[in-house]
Parts: C-alpha cells; structure tokens; sequence
C-alpha cells in the first residue's frame, strides 16, 4: 500500500468516526432535554402527555400534606395564577418550604397528578429557582395582559 | 480604616500590574533592559499588596466587622473562626480576591523558579501573568468591591450559608483556584513562546512541571469537593453533572490532554501548535468556569440583568483573553512549526487518539452545560440537560480513550508494531475479561455496565503493571542487581505509572458504586429495625444537642450484622437561627468495601423519623483513585531531568539562538 492511500485511508476511517459520534452525541443530547413548563401552561395542556419535564413556582401555603404511610408528600405548586397538585415519594430538600421557590421533574399521571421523581429547592435561602421566578413571572405578564383586554 | 488599607493596596496592586502587564513588553521589543528589568520587581510588589488586601479583608473577617457589607453578608458574630476566615471565599467579591491572590502567588513562583529561562522569555512570560492581573483587579475595583461600607454598621451579619459551614470550605475552594489558576502559567509559557516564535524541546521542558503542579491541584481540588458533596448535601451523590461541577471538569479534561501533549512536545518535538492551543484553551475553560461559577450568571441568568456591568465585563473580558490569545495564536502558530513527522501506529498516534478523546469529551461536557443558558439568552424557553445525556456521551467518548491507555505506554515512539504490542498484553486481556465477569457475579449480578467498567478499571490496571515489568525486565541486562534496576527507573516513569493506577481504581470504583449500591427512604419510629442486605440498622431514638451556632437533633443508629455491632452512626438534623435554615448532616461509616450511609429526613408523627439509609460499595475508591492521581503527578515532578535544568544547559541554548539570529541578520 502507498503512503498516499494510506494516508487516505487513515482521513476516511477518522472523518467517518467523527460522523457516527456527532450523530450519537447529538440523538443523545435531543432525547436527554428537559423541557420546562409552568402550571398554567401544563393546564393549557402545552406539556407533554406522556415524557417528563420539569414545572416550577411557588409551594402554595397550607398545601403540603403527608400520606399516612410518612413517605409519600402531596404540595401545590402555583405561578400565582394557576396551580397544580404534585405527588412525590421521599425525603423532601432540606430548603423546601411553603412559600418558597420550588422545581419539581417529573410526569403527569392518568388522573392528571403530576409525580415528581425529583425536587429541587437549591442552596440558598434567598436563591429562587431560575424557572420559578419565570413562572411568576409569566403568570403576572398574563395577567395584565388580561386587565387590559 | 482596615478595609480602607485593603482597598488601596487593592489599587496600588493595580498600578502595579499595569506596570508589570505592558512596560516590559516594550522594553523586549525596543531592547531597552531598563523597561523589561521592570518585571519582576513590579510583580513582586503586585504580590505584598495583594497579600496585603487580602489580610486586610480577613482581618475584618476575624474582628467581626459588620461595617464592612461583604462581611456583614457572609459572617456572623457566633460563626466559629476558622468558618470566619475561610468565610472570605464564601461570596462573590471575596472568591474574586482569592482568585487574584493566587494568580499573584504564582507569578510570584514564576520570579523565583524560573531563573533558568532566558531573559527575555521571561519578562514576556511575567508580563502576560501580569495582563491577566490587570482584568482580574479591574473586575474586582470596578464591579466587585469586598471592602465596600455598609453605613449604618449591622448590628451582626446574616451569617455564612450553613451549607458551606464546614471543613471542605477550608481546603476546597483555595485548592480547587490553586489548578484553575495554575493553567495561567501554562498559558502564559504558551503566549510567550508565541510572541518569541520560538517553541522548542525546551520550552516543553519548561513548561511541563508548571501544568503538572496545577493539575495536581485540579485533580485534588475536584476531589474534594465531590467527597464534600457525597456527605453534605445528605443524599450521597458524588457527582451530579451540575453545571458548577462541569465548569471544574472542563479545564481538567482539556489539562489532562496538556500534559500528554507537553510530554510528546518534549520528547519527540512534535504536537508543538497543537499544545500551544491546549494550554490556551485550558485556561480558557478555567475563565469560563470561574465565571460561571461565581458571577451568578449560571444560578440565574438574569444576573446579567441585575447588575449589568458585572455581565458585560465579563463578557469583555473573556472576549479579550480567548480572543486575544486565539487571535495571535492564527497570526504566529505557523512559524511554530509541525514537528517531527510519525507513523500511524506509534505511540505518537496513541497519544494523539488520546488528546482528540479528552478534547471531545470537555467538548460534550461544553455543549450540555451552555446550551441551556444560551438558549435562555435566546428567550427560546427554559430547558435542562439531565445527567443520562452526560453519564452517556461521556463513557461512550472515554472508552475507546481508556483501552487505548493500555497500549500507548508499550508503544515505540515513532513507529511501533500492534503484534508486538498484542503478544505483551494478552495477559492482561485474559485477566481483563475473566474480571469482567466473575467480580460482577461476586457483587450480585452482571450486567453489560458493570461488565464493561470492570473490564476497563482491570484493564488499565493491569497493563500498568505489565509495562512496570517489562521496564524491569529491558534493563536487565544493563542491570544485574534487580533492586539498583528498580531505583534506577526515573520517577516520571513511576509518576505516570501511579496517575494511571489511580484511574483504574476510580473506574472501579464509579462502577460497582453505580451498580451495586442500595438506597432506602423509611418511616422508622424508636426501636425499628430496618435491613439492608446482611446488615442490620436498628434506630435508637434522638436527643437534643447545642452547637456553637445551631440548635441539632441527633439520631442513633447501631448496624449489626450477623448480631455483631460493627457501627454506630449518629446523623443529625440542624437548625440554624440566623438564616432561619435546616442542614442535614448526614453519618457515614467507610469502609474499603462498602460505606455505610444514615440521613435523617423530616421528623414526623410519634417521634418516628422519615430516613435514609444507603449502602455505598467501592465508594472511596473514587477518591482514592484521585489521590491516586494526584500523588503520580507529585511523583513526576521529583524527576530528575527538572532538578538538572541547570543554568548550563540553558547558556549553551540561548547562545545557540543568539548565533542563529546574527546568521539570519
């Protein structure tokens, strides 16, 4: 074999590499997003049906309520002008509290209920969630909007 | 008047800078030594006022000085002092000044160990170190001042986060800006030689035993903070893809590559524009990072929106640096030159492979950690990239990386045989593969992760151990005396040796923790028992107990396995009344094996508790793999061949170039 067509060779087999992994990076990168939606969005019927994504607000006050069996917790989560009922089974962040900025992931399940897998309620106190303060955010854009009209 | 003395020595510091960042520079161009003498003194008077700053602000850490806005924000009269202190880092402004105080802790370095190097490399070297300075003071003046007033004085501070009350805040933060900033020499040797357009065995000589230092420091402060994040944050993980912890992994990453290239520069002179671009983009990532980190733009982005001029400094600057260094990176690299030429199989290509796979793999770690922040700037909608993209891409992208580790220390330079290599390590392929299945099969049950990991982890380990013999075994001849033979191999050899041992125990590690450990979420009143596997956990009640700063409730819980007490853990929950907030404290017996983990959830009816107990297989092994690392990389700085950079050599070099222009005039 020449030098030439194994230099060829050796450009041909690297730029085919490069071809499968940006495909497998970018399918992987695409099927691992995970799309954000507020309560009066999800009550819009904007989020998926089925898949998860992540919702954020405020814990309304006065809406968390422990199952009996200790384990599974039930909290509402408004954008002050919408709110949805969350389920989720475990020991909840150490910052989660009523009031407070919350973001959950998770899915809805046939009854509408949206189970979280995960709750997150960050670091610092003072610290509110990117995507809660834009859920409020949103809610109050809406409802100006609305008072016009 | 103390932060006052803080602030203008911030200045003066600044003044010096500027001295150090740009006369030299003209004093090399213009062959004017009194300009380019500058240098090093400029530097060395940046560093005492930087100090300085920095005692100043420490020291209204230390006296409780809640006049001072800063202090005040992140300090509390009850705070203990050693969280006090090390409460200097715990924000914005003061993190800023850690970082600056670092930078100027190596330039000092620089002035002092780097008398080998000819004058002029020198003072380029010193004055890049010293532009970087510049930005950073600026930033710090202008937009993050620490030793701003708060008038009237606050009666106590709103204390430090309790999250960050804790040894880790200590070590963690000044180590992990010790390898961040550490690249700063490394991108400084590289725009010097740019400048210079001189790039030779020797700068990579050079040049070497400055990244490994700051790698070392990278690779320990990564390890400790994900330790502090596995008993912290009360949930053992040890790593959560967060985009904090990604912005410390990428200028790693790419760091890693640095070194492999830098050896390859130094014994082959080949790689030369491709390690040139490495260290700048390893420092690149490290700007990134720390400005991700601390300007609040990742937390939030709207950051940006609430103080602007923080923002668009930012951006300016790093616009200014990468732009900058790519900019004379385009214009100077092709003098450069290609270096010596290689086959497709030699250790050349392995290492090669190797520097495309870390670069690609910080490149994956890139992309998910920016896109959502860009397409938020972009007000195209909220998104977040989970952990399965990264814990995908990322393995997928090592792999190939990982086995190639196995053959690239057995390869000729140049031109090597693949047989050759084949023959060498069937061994550890056959001992690779029947780990693969049987320690899976020990641990419970096998799966195609488990299986692969292992295989990786044995692998690496393995070859390691048969590239040790065969060192031995080729200078036998030489050396008779087996025990002269084994002291005789340099101690760079025994480095790279140890850093790649220590990767073999963190794959392990990061396997059989994925894959074997358990996790439980209980409701436990007084007396219940709960199992896991063989063990026993049986929960003895709680008591009441006072900190310093905090009110806790502590729980006991005794583990028996087979009716033997083997441990007592005693997690607790804590109240801190100053910010009003609820730590989990979290009891972690470890072990070689297997690490016991207790957390208290919430408190509910009947005195029970809401708890979790895990069962961590190999879970130190991760960060005894880093060590591991760490420890390779302090190895290799002890070689000789650094020691003996004698003034000498360098006389003869310099001498050399001197002859080389007059011919060339």
């Amino acid at each position: 074999m020449k030098a030439r067509h194994k230099r060829f060779g050796l450009i041909a087999t690297g730029l085919i590499l490069l071809v499968i992994a940006t495909v497998l990076i970018t399918k992987s990168f695409r099927s691992n997003l995970v799309f954000f939606f507020t309560p009066t969005q999800v009550e819009k019927g904007e989020a998926p049906k089925s898949g998860s994504f992540r919702i954020g607000g405020l814990v309304e006050n006065g809406s968390l309520k422990r199952l009996p069996d200790g384990l599974h917790v039930q909290f509402k989560v408004t954008d002050t002008a919408k709110s949805m009922l969350v389920q989720y089974k475990g020991i909840l962040p150490d910052l989660f509290k009523e009031g407070k900025g919350v973001v959950a992931e998770g899915k809805l399940n046939q009854n509408g209920m949206f189970e979280a897998d995960q709750v997150l309620a960050k670091h610092d106190e003072n610290y509110m969630p990117p995507e809660a303060a834009s859920a409020i955010a949103q809610a109050k854009a809406n409802k100006a909007k609305e008072s016009v009209q | 008047m103390i932060p006052e003395i803080g602030q203008f020595s911030l200045i003066l510091a600044f003044c010096f800078a500027i001295v150090q960042g740009t006369l030299p520079l003209v004093g090399v161009w213009k062959n004017k030594s009194a300009l380019s003498n500058l240098a090093v003194p400029a530097a060395r008077v940046q560093f005492v006022f930087i100090v300085l700053a920095f005692i100043c602000l420490d020291y209204s850490f230390y006296a409780n000085d809640f006049s001072v806005l800063y202090v005040a924000s992140n300090s509390n009269s009850h705070l203990p002092l050693a969280y006090r202190l090390a409460a200097l880092w715990g924000g914005h402004e003061g993190s800023m000044l850690l970082w600056v105080s670092i930078l100027s802790v190596w330039t000092m370095a620089v002035t002092i160990f780097a008398k080998s190097l000819p004058d002029s490399f020198r003072v380029r070297l010193i004055a890049v170190m010293g532009m970087v300075s510049i930005g950073f003071l600026a930033f710090i003046l202008f937009t993050s001042n620490p030793f701003e007033r708060l008038i009237p004085a606050a009666l106590d501070g709103r204390d430090l986060n309790p999250l960050l009350q804790d040894p880790g805040m200590v070590f963690h933060p000044p180590v992990l800006y010790m390898g961040y900033v550490g690249f700063s020499v490394a991108f400084a040797f590289a725009i010097a030689a740019l400048m210079d357009g001189r790039l030779d065995i020797t700068w990579a000589r050079w040049t070497r035993p400055w990244t490994t230092v700051a790698w070392v420091f990278l690779t320990l402060g990564i390890a400790f903070g994900s330790k502090w994040a596995y008993y912290e944050l009360g949930w053992g993980g040890w790593w959560f893809w967060d985009a904090v912890e990604n912005a410390s992994f990428m200028p790693w990453l790419v760091g890693t590559a640095l070194i492999h290239s830098l050896a390859v520069t130094e014994k082959r002179n080949a790689f030369k524009v491709w390690t040139v671009l490495l260290s700048i983009c390893a420092f690149s990532l490290s700007l990134l990072g720390t400005f991700l980190v601390r300007s609040g733009v990742l937390t939030s982005v709207h950051a940006f929106a609430t103080d602007p001029r923080r923002g668009i400094f930012i951006l300016l600057y790093l616009v200014v640096v990468i732009g900058g260094a790519l900019l004379l990176f385009a214009w100077r690299a092709p003098k450069v030159g290609l270096g010596e030429k290689f086959d497709v199989v030699s250790r050349e290509s392995m290492l090669l492979t190797n520097n495309v796979v870390l670069v690609a793999a910080a490149g994956s770690v890139l992309l998910g950690t920016l896109y959502p922040l860009l397409m938020d700037a972009l007000g195209a909608g909220k998104i977040s990239v989970g952990p399965p993209y990264f814990d995908a891409v990322f393995v997928a992208i090592m792999a190939p990386g990982l086995f190639l580790m196995g053959l690239g220390p057995l390869a000729k330079w140049k031109k090597a045989s693949l047989p050759e290599i084949g023959m060498r390590l069937r061994v550890a392929a056959l001992i690779s593969v029947v780990s693969a299945m049987l320690i899976p099969l020990i641990m419970g049950k096998l799966t195609l992760m488990t299986a692969v990991g292992v295989f990786m982890g044995i692998w690496v380990i393995s070859t390691s151990l048969i590239l040790l013999r065969n060192r031995i075994k080729s200078r036998q001849l030489a050396m008779p005396n087996k025990l002269e033979n084994i002291k005789g191999i340099p101690l760079a050899f025994y480095g790279m040796l140890l850093a790649h041992l220590g990767i073999g125990v963190f794959i392990l590690g990061v396997t059989l923790v994925k894959g074997y450990e358990s996790e439980q979420d209980l409701r436990m009143e007084k007396n219940d028992v709960a199992k896991a596997g063989n063990l026993t956990f049986k929960f003895e009640g709680t008591q009441e107990i006072v900190g310093p700063n905090y009110m806790s409730t502590e729980g006991t819980f005794a583990v028996t396995s087979n009716g033997n007490l083997i441990a007592v853990l005693k997690p607790e929950k804590r109240f801190y009344p100053v910010q009003g907030s609820v730590m989990t404290e979290a009891d972690i017996s470890p072990g070689v094996f297997k690490d016991l983990y207790v957390s208290l959830g919430e408190p509910l009816e009947n005195g029970a508790w809401s708890v979790r107990i895990y069962i961590k297989p190999f879970v130190q092994w991760i960060w005894a793999g880093c060590i591991l690392m760490a420890l390779g990389g302090g190895l290799a700085l002890t070689d000789r061949r650094y020691r003996i950079l004698n003034k000498r050599a360098v006389n003869e070099v310099q001498a050399l170039h001197e002859a080389f222009e007059a011919w060339v005039e």
